[in-house]
């Protein structure tokens, strides 16, 4: 697996330079935007990577939560199961298929109610236990750096196309700013936190934002329906060629994402074993009275933690 | 069931005995809800027709800076000679404690609300083009919104450094969409352009959606230590 790290980080950096080219050179100039508009390949697929990555973090915040017990363990399990059987199969039915919004295909959201429920087995099976939590953090983390850049593009590119920075009534933005706060408030409680349930503690807010997502996005699309401001995209199609240039940059950003990712993971995982270690140590000290005074004196001048 | 209202009940009681003679956080707010109000006149200093459009906004930001106050309070208070332990190792329910303190924060800042309320309408001489009775609902439910999450949160934050800080910290981002159907309800009211209707009803929403999660996980923020 050590290998690999080396190997795909040459791969991922050949795909993003790759992406930079097709992104600047290859893909044709917007009409009416003019070469503005190619921020779009780096402010899209960075939206994207961090509502994946959050959406992640709500899964193994979820089942960090639903482990605690054996019982709500098992409860989760089906849960899970019927959510996936019922979003496979109520799309498809006439009277649910006129309910869902225009541009919004039948197959497309069974197919993602089939990758939800297949992500919580997936996450589950290869993050047992305290490792969840590990890449909760790993996932948090890197989606507020990925937001933080959908933030600081967007109004680069809403200047010079709406005139002007910020549209507060904009669904997306506003959303999305929401998103990113409640994100980092998430990992200000895990930093202030010093007890033992962080973990604990930390998964519950995820679930509360997560909760709050919805709900914000219903608040604004009313505000916005009363006070319309200029909105662009929605709604409108993309010149085949300009969707293969942002797939192409997705897939780099996704890359590069993961990496990060493992990077992180890794750290955290190396950083919990030490703290364990220490942990053991401590306890271990004043068990052999007979203990070397030069290991009294080490302990002694590192002082309580 | 019977046990589980009469703990809240006898919970709730002695909460509000306790603030009755002494009445740190009440007086707290009040000055300082006060404080903000006489700070906003001085900075905006409107007409009547334009304080109408901003006054919903001015009147939930100082009700949210307040309840917080009083928030920081609720469980510091038991962390005094041990009572939030006893209260894990005793067979009561831990939703029917969560329950009777937010009856209680809900009964502070709605007797704060009262009495704000009045200062508000004299100072921006406010007078209410849409159906008035409607701000009463969106009172009730918004200050329901804030108290459940901001209770809730404040059990969590006993856990952390600097807690008092910390409050604010979690609930605000949370509390985005509430504030959103508040202010924007109670503008509406007030000038009579257009219905609240959709930002009550989503207000409910929130509130019954986040009741259900604060019950259904206070357990696990209590237990944990």
């Amino acid at each position: 697996m050590k290998k690999a790290f080396p190997i795909l980080s040459v791969l991922t950096a050949l795909l993003l330079v790759y992406a930079f080219y097709q992104a600047l050179w290859v893909a044709p100039t917007d009409a009416l935007q003019g070469d503005v508009y190619r921020i779009i390949y780096y402010h899209v697929p960075s939206a994207w990577t961090a509502f994946l990555l959050f959406f992640i973090n709500f899964i193994a915040s979820v089942e960090y939560l639903a482990n605690a017990k054996p019982s709500t363990q098992r409860a989760a399990k089906w849960v899970v199961i019927a959510i996936g059987i019922v979003g496979v199969i109520a799309p498809f039915i006439p009277q649910v298929r006129q309910q869902l919004p225009v541009g919004m295909y039948p197959s497309s959201v069974a197919t993602t109610a089939l990758i939800i429920a297949a992500l919580y087995f997936v996450v589950g099976k290869y993050f047992p236990g305290q490792d969840l939590d590990v890449l909760a953090v790993t996932a948090a983390e890197v989606g507020v750096v990925f937001c933080t850049i959908v933030l600081i593009t967007g109004p680069i590119w809403a200047r010079p196309v709406w005139g002007i920075w910020w549209a507060p009534g904009d669904i997306r933005l506003t959303s999305t700013l929401v998103l990113w706060l409640i994100y980092v408030s998430y990992l200000v409680l895990r930093r202030f936190s010093d007890s033992a349930q962080t973990q604990k503690l930390a998964a519950v807010l995820a679930v509360f934002g997560a909760l709050d997502v919805p709900l914000v996005y219903f608040s604004i699309w009313f505000f916005r329906t009363q006070h319309p401001q200029p909105v662009i995209g929605g709604g409108g199609s993309i010149d085949p060629r300009m969707l293969q240039v942002l797939l192409i940059n997705w897939m780099a950003f996704l890359c590069f994402a993961f990496l990060v990712c493992w990077s992180r993971y890794r750290l955290e995982k190396l950083r919990r074993e030490v703290e364990e270690a220490e942990a053991l140590e401590a306890l271990l000290e004043p068990a052999g009275p007979a203990a070397a005074s030069s290991k009294a004196n080490v302990s002694l001048t590192r002082g309580p933690k | 069931m019977t046990s589980f209202w009469s703990i809240t009940l006898v919970t709730l009681a002695k909460d509000i005995r306790l603030e009755w003679r002494s009445k740190d956080a009440l007086n707290a707010m009040l000055f300082f809800s006060l404080l903000v109000v006489v700070i906003f006149v001085f900075s905006f200093d409107p007409l009547a027709e334009e304080s109408r459009h901003i006054v919903g906004g001015l009147v939930w930001v100082a009700f949210l800076f307040a309840a917080v106050v009083a928030l920081n309070q609720t469980w510091a208070r038991e962390l005094r000679n041990q009572v939030l332990d006893a209260y894990r190792v005793s067979p009561a329910p831990a939703t029917a404690l969560f329950l009777a303190k937010v009856l209680g924060n809900f009964i502070m800042v709605s007797l704060l609300e009262a009495l704000m309320a009045p200062l508000f309408v004299i100072f921006y001489n406010l007078r209410v083009l849409g159906p008035a009775w409607q701000l009463i609902p969106v009172a009730l439910l918004g200050t329901w919104a804030l108290v459940v999450n901001g209770t809730f949160f404040a059990a969590m934050s006993l856990r952390t450094r600097s807690r008092e800080l910390m409050l604010p910290l979690l609930l605000f981002p949370v509390s985005i969409p509430a504030v959103i159907s508040m202010v924007a309800a109670t503008t509406n009211i007030l000038t009579g352009e257009d219905s609240a209707h959709f930002f009550i009803v989503l207000l409910l929403t929130y509130d019954v959606v986040f009741t259900t999660a604060c019950l259904a996980l206070f357990e696990t923020v209590l237990q944990a230590e």
